[in-house]
């Protein structure tokens, strides 16, 4: 961002007539010694710390390089439930919100319009109101049958991640002529499922994907609701152990960073494969 | 020639006929009674000015409008409350339409597809379909491969692929360029002659318009103003609406003496129905092919504009306060130069004649009331 808004001012100092040649070429250095200095600043202030959780996942109590807290992490109680807890909290959230969200936007970009804005605002909201507001009320409301099971927290991160899910598909929606690629489909016998299924999914995979994404990211970090709803999940259960073991708790925590990436790159990485397959082959 | 399994005999198409549609939106009436009848495998153009209706028309029969009353029925059969995709139709649609998702060869196979046909035979009918439009060797292209000809010639031929009982052609040509729109207008005449298919065409452009089409229904504010063969509504036209927004005509006022009127002072027939003169003033209607002129420096008229058309040559002609345009050939334009006198005289055996009005052509053409003659 910073280094996209030091070019457009680069070019606005180019594009002036009335600056002469030479001050003009040493503004223009100015610039860009200015978009390294941007790029530096913020690289440091995300590798630093990423750094400082790798550097000490590494070392035993002694300050010394050491491997045990990696290899400690999985025999520890509670890891492996809270790890599979918080995936299948996952999956479910991104069904649910998949289901619910799709068909939605669709909806409401073919059939009313008008109504794109409140639903900016309204899919916005989750931003803005606290995740601690949100789930002491959702507690307070819920059922004791739906309470008693970890899957109010999905019904709770749907909620969470409109404001990501929402915004892809919107995004994705608006690049493609939906209501001629609908009726051109409709006009050739297929019905809205079909539809839904043979056009609009393929070709709304990257808004898809980076739903997907973001919304996976959500999840596999989401503290507050998970702690106040009672339930182990991962980020529940590294502050638990971080009482414990600070070395094993943060070895956790980077483990989740790791894996969450690893995953997302999985996703892309099968992704691209099937667009670059149905370039080959064109799909069925 | 392809062994098609697409083509018909003639006649084989279905007969439609849309009855008093009408469809609002908001207080607007986008169709106001609009009705016409379409024989089996003819081709038909919607033609009218922005606004007019043609395509709520060509969409209500396609079954993406709902219509407010009226009916839509086809070989007999009311499809009013028939949906979308139940309908039996092929599309082609003004912005490019394939999916982008699919090579040419799958996006013909679509409907194919949609209609549970198995992969080995909807993909032998598609690859024909292709052959037919010319595209067979673009089968595995996609379409950000594809020009925009090609890519609705592959629009067409997925049309055609489902045997639609009515093909919907919705201002196909007008993202072309010119040279392009020119030879797919040709193609998709020649195709429609050759399936027997019954075929609606939206357009604004009334040469497409009457090149193409068997008949041609002129629309105004939602309502079917005339439909006839293109001869007949460029010679007969039923109102001053058609008169002017078919070809080009000029509006002169004149003066009746009788059955007939007199143009440049001289007397002339008037053309159509005899009761148009029987009552009010008139303006004369004059095509460009109806006048003639010669240089005379003693006259009042004289050339403001020439506009070099190619084997023709267009001038406007100051008469009194009023300007005509005049046809006349290329090489006897060169001394026919701006402010050169000349004097006009009407060449035609008749004249089309309209109530008079009192503003000018332009107006009458934006404002698309019908003044019947």
């Amino acid at each position: 961002m910073a280094s996209l808004v030091a070019d457009i001012a680069a070019e606005d100092v180019l594009a002036a007539p009335d600056i002469p040649c030479v001050r003009r070429r040493r503004l223009l250095t100015r610039f860009r010694y200015w978009r390294g200095i941007v790029l530096l600043i913020a690289a440091a202030y995300f590798l630093i710390p990423l750094y400082a959780g790798l550097r000490f996942s590494f070392q035993n109590d002694y300050g010394h390089w050491s491997l045990y807290a990696v290899k400690a992490l999985p025999a520890q109680t509670g890891f492996g439930a809270a790890f599979f807890l918080s995936l299948r909290l996952g999956a479910v959230t991104l069904g649910l919100v998949l289901v619910l969200m799709v068909p939605t936007a669709i909806y409401v970009h073919l059939k009313l319009p008008r109504v794109r804005r409140l639903m900016d605002f309204v899919t916005i909201l989750p931003i803005v109101i606290p995740p601690i507001v949100l789930i002491l009320g959702i507690l307070h409301a819920a059922p004791l049958w739906l309470r008693a099971s970890p899957y109010l927290l999905s019904l709770a991160y749907v909620i969470l991640s409109y404001p990501f899910v929402y915004r892809s598909l919107d995004a994705g929606l608006s690049a493609i002529d939906l209501r001629t690629l609908v009726e051109a489909s409709r006009s050739l016998g297929g019905s809205f499922v079909r539809t839904l299924l043979h056009v609009l999914i393929p070709n709304l995979r990257s808004a898809l994907v980076s739903a997907t994404v973001l919304t996976l990211a959500l999840v596999l970090g989401e503290f507050t609701m998970a702690q106040l709803d009672l339930w182990t999940t991962l980020p529940v259960w590294i502050y638990q152990f971080q009482q414990d073991d600070a070395h094993v708790a943060t070895a956790a925590a980077m483990l989740t960073l790791v894996g969450t990436w690893l995953l997302l790159t999985v996703i892309v990485l099968l992704d691209r494969s099937q667009s670059r397959r149905a370039v080959r082959q064109g799909l069925r | 020639m392809v062994d098609n399994p697409v083509v018909r005999n003639p006649g084989e198409g279905a007969r439609v006929k849309l009855d008093g549609l009408v469809r609002m939106f908001g207080h607007t009436r986008a169709l106001d009674g609009f009705s016409i009848s379409i024989e089996p495998g003819e081709f038909v153009a919607l033609l009218g000015p922005s606004g007019c209706g043609k395509t709520t028309a060509l969409r209500v029969l396609a079954g993406f409008e709902s219509l407010d009353s009226g009916s839509v029925v086809v070989d007999g059969k009311d499809l009013s409350q028939v949906r979308a995709q139940k309908r039996d139709m092929g599309m082609v649609f003004q912005s490019y339409s394939l999916f982008p998702n699919m090579n040419a060869l799958n996006n013909v196979a679509y409907g194919l597809r949609m209609r549970r046909q198995r992969p080995g035979p909807r993909k032998a009918k598609a690859s024909q379909l292709l052959e037919l439009v010319g595209l067979a060797d673009q089968a595995s292209k996609y379409p950000h491969q594809m020009s925009g000809g090609q890519q609705q010639r592959v629009a067409l031929a997925r049309a055609l692929a489902v045997e639609p009982r009515v093909l919907l052609l919705d201002e196909p040509l007008s993202a072309l360029d010119a040279k392009v729109r020119a030879e797919l207008r040709d193609e998709i005449r020649a195709l429609q002659t050759r399936l027997a298919i019954t075929t609606v065409f939206v357009t604004h452009d009334q040469e497409e318009a009457l090149s193409m089409a068997d008949r041609v229904c002129v629309m105004s504010a939602g309502r079917n103003v005339q439909t006839a063969t293109p001869v007949t509504l460029y010679e007969r036209p039923a109102t001053a609406f058609v008169a002017e927004f078919v070809g080009v005509s000029s509006r002169l006022p004149v003066e009746r003496i009788g059955d007939e009127i007199v143009v440049f002072g001289e007397r002339c027939a008037v053309r159509g129905a005899e009761q148009a003169i029987s009552s009010g003033t008139l303006d004369a209607l004059l095509r460009p092919e109806d006048v003639a002129i010669e240089v005379d420096p003693s006259a009042k008229e004289f050339v403001t504009h020439r506009n070099f058309l190619g084997a023709s040559t267009r001038l406007i002609v100051q008469v009194g306060e009023i300007s005509i345009r005049v046809d006349v050939r290329s090489d006897l334009a060169a001394e026919l130069e701006p402010g050169t006198r000349v004097r006009p005289k009407v060449v035609s055996r008749d004249v089309l004649v309209a109530p008079r009005m009192n503003v000018s052509v332009a107006d009458v053409s934006a404002n698309g009331h019908p003044a019947h003659v």
